[in-house]
């Protein structure tokens, strides 16, 4: 089952985000927090010392792309002497059908997931649920939208775009809660009700941040410990592993593990920072039976062969998300599929085709804060040039564009047609008044448009010049 | 962020690209810009060919006509030792995107791309990187209190931060104050304040909210096109306060022989 894509309407859906006020004021203060703690914590000791950091992660995860193949490979070689049993997947139906697979050879009926964003470009959880299977999230902010029937709008902070009343009113309305503001009562409240569905799962599934080629593991970050409950306790472990979360080695591991949290949640180190290594051994009393790993494609080896493969180095920390202020003012869901924000606004087009994600290339005002904060340096406001560029060279822009920088490049290419198209715009501005016409119109809906000289700078170079000769 | 070594433009005569936005809109902030660079001795030129730089083209996704436009800078300056420009986002177009426009196999046009990068400086990197100067040795004639917006490209794309802020706090009877989220976009970015309007809007809101909260009586900026929009916003709101180009600010205070 694939996932909607809307991402042709970004205009309208980022419409309806600035009118949501509980949504501007939960999205301003979720992205303006994250990217404050990102800088305390990122340059807590130098300026120098936070981007040499940066540096050695986007060294670390470049060298692992290099060397994809090879070390998918090596990888495979050594999960499987670590027990894990491995499976390969092209898409999101093939990835979906051998989780249902697994779940069905051993009998599962109750699966608990920790946070994954590969599982919702899969669409994962509509599959298990049509084949009736009780999935429950367990991550909180997962599990807030999943009782809300939503899908995530950030990477790292699901539920960023709910304030704590709106969340209040779901467990209200959902589970019953008795009415509370107090956050900490909520949060205690989510964890009695998902305890039960830890200790009753059969199986788990999880996401991978890294996939660890020298050693055979996966790696895993978390804060809540609900992705340790899902990955040891029961029977059955999956973890669903996007080819790019490669890595070389558990040093280049180390590496990552400090960028992403800094990165993210401004915090040193997850509470939970994990080397999962496959099933539990005959001589450990507990971990599960039967683990596994499914290498997902789902796109990316297309990605892999084309000019955006940079794109792949992504750790999906939200540090882009949280600088953006284009992202700060609509939220995720505006974008319309999977990813918001300037990754989001880069990989939909490159996963779901650019003709279906046209608007977001040209949802940045090419302010180059994504650049500036990205953990591992992905060139992102070069990426949306080089789409912008598609657009145009695949006929996907409006004709009045067309035309309009046809006739601009034509006036530019002369000092003398470039100063009659002043003397135009003034004589313009005369009879228009205050309000710019045509496709400039849109710019005076919220601003007002200076006069234009009554004389150009190169008529008062040349007056001047004439006065001192 | 440091700043890569470049040749000495010291001694070279100044070719003034004046960007169409300041031709057309702004020419007194041209004039600054001339009689700051005059004031210190260099000598000046208009290269009188020039028209743009071609970013509209180029940030729309409209290569074609980005190279075209670039041609034609290139004949406009064929003959300038040193560029100097009143924009970070101009600027920027012609030092890291030029370079991109044209691949070696364009053969001398590719050479021109990288001989005008090099040789291309914003206002304010000139004075205080290029000629090392950060203290004009200048007074206002009156006291005024300023804030920093930082252009993003001037910003981000040439690590230029501190070079404003340098000259205005050397500057007479200039008072430097804070302006919350200095370093986030104002919502500009050329085409996008046209196709996205309602987006940007929302972004000029914060920014027009934090020049209002400011103690700064003026704002200071080094791109008129992110001075334009803020303005916009300030004017359409009646707000007391309004963006200036640094130019602007200094040539106040030269001494008053100006020509």
């Amino acid at each position: 089952m694939t996932v909607e894509i809307q991402s042709n309407d970004f205009i309208a859906l980022a419409d309806i985000a600035l009118r949501n006020p509980d949504l501007q004021h939960a999205v301003a203060a979720g992205t303006r927090g994250g990217y404050q703690r990102r800088a305390e914590t990122m340059f807590a000791h130098s300026l120098e010392h936070g981007e040499h950091m940066r540096q050695q992660a986007a060294q670390a995860k470049r060298r692992a792309l290099r060397q994809l193949p090879d070390l998918l490979e090596t990888a495979e070689g050594n999960l499987i002497a670590n027990g894990w049993q491995v499976e390969w997947a092209e898409d999101a139906e093939e990835a979906n059908r051998l989780v249902l697979d697994i779940a069905r050879r051993h009998d599962v009926q109750t699966v608990t997931k920790s946070k994954s964003m590969l599982t919702e470009e899969l669409g994962l959880n509509h599959a298990l649920e049509a084949a009736d299977l009780r999935v429950v999230e367990t991550d909180l902010g997962e599990y807030i939208i999943q009782l809300n029937e939503e899908t995530p709008s950030h990477i790292v902070a699901p539920v960023m775009h709910k304030t704590k009343a709106e969340i209040r009113d779901i467990f209200i309305r959902e589970l019953g809660m008795e009415a509370t503001d107090d956050a900490e009562q909520m949060v205690a409240f989510a964890r009695k009700m998902l305890r039960h569905d830890f200790l009753n799962a059969d199986m788990g599934i999880s996401g991978a941040n890294f996939l660890i080629a020298e050693t055979g593991s996966i790696g895993l970050v978390m804060n809540e410990g609900n992705g340790r409950m899902c990955t040891s306790m029961p029977r059955v472990h999956i973890a669903l592993v996007g080819i790019e979360k490669i890595v070389e080695s558990v040093e280049d591991y180390v590496t990552l593990t400090q960028v992403l949290p800094s990165s993210s949640t401004g915090q040193k180190l997850t509470v939970y920072t994990n080397i999962l290594n496959g099933p539990g051994r005959a001589e450990e009393g507990d971990g599960p039976q039967h683990s596994y790993v499914i290498l997902v494609d789902n796109g990316r080896s297309e990605i892999y062969g084309s000019d955006y493969a940079e794109a792949l180095a992504c750790i999906r920390c939200g540090a882009c998300q949280n600088a953006c202020p284009v992202y700060r003012s609509t939220g995720g869901h505006a974008y319309g599929w999977v990813y918001g924000g300037p990754i989001g606004a880069v990989l939909t087009p490159l996963f779901v085709g650019l003709e279906n994600a046209q608007p977001l290339p040209q949802a940045s005002s090419l302010c180059g804060s994504c650049k500036q904060v990205c953990p591992v340096d992905i060139d992102l406001p070069r990426m949306l040039l080089d789409l912008r560029w598609e657009l145009v060279r695949d006929g996907h822009s409006k004709i009045g564009w067309d035309a309009a920088m046809k006739m601009w490049a034509i006036g530019m290419t002369s000092p003398r047609r470039f100063a009659l198209g002043g003397v135009a715009a003034r004589a313009g501005q005369h009879i228009m008044g205050d309000y710019l016409p045509g496709l400039l119109g849109n710019w005076t809906k919220h601003r007002d448009f200076p006069d234009f000289a009554p004389k150009s700078f190169r008529q008062l170079w040349k007056e001047r010049n004439n006065v001192r000769s | 962020m440091a700043l890569p070594e470049r040749e000495s433009p010291i001694g070279k005569p100044v070719s003034l690209f004046v960007t169409c936005i300041v031709d057309m809109i702004y020419p007194g902030t041209g004039m600054s810009v001339v009689d700051i660079l005059e004031h210190f001795g260099l000598t000046v030129d208009f290269p009188p060919e020039q028209t743009c730089c071609g970013q509209p083209a180029f940030n729309s996704g409209y290569r074609d006509e980005a190279r075209t436009v670039a041609k034609h800078f290139f004949k406009a300056f064929k003959n300038a030792e040193l560029v100097v420009t009143p924009s970070g986002s101009c600027a920027t177009m012609l030092r890291h995107e030029y370079p991109h426009l044209f691949t070696p196999a364009d053969g001398a046009l590719y050479d021109e791309a990288q001989r005008i990068a090099s040789i291309t400086w914003e206002f304010s990197e000139f004075l205080v990187y290029g000629l090392g100067i950060s203290d004009l040795k200048l007074s206002l004639p009156a006291p005024e209190t300023f804030a920093v917006h930082d252009a993003c490209h001037g910003l981000r794309g040439l690590g230029l931060g501190q070079a404003t802020r340098d000259l205005l706090a050397q500057l007479g009877k200039a008072e430097l104050h804070e302006l919350q989220e200095c370093e986030v976009c104002c919502g500009f970015g050329g085409l996008f304040s046209v196709k996205m309007p309602d987006i940007s809007n929302a972004m000029l809101q914060n920014k027009v909210n934090n020049i209002n909260d400011s103690p700064a009586e003026t704002i200071v900026t080094g791109d008129v096109s992110c001075l334009t929009q803020m303005n916009g916003g300030l004017s359409r709101q009646k707000s007391d306060k309004r963006v200036v180009h640094l130019a602007d600010v200094l040539a106040k205070a030269l001494p008053k022989e100006r020509s």
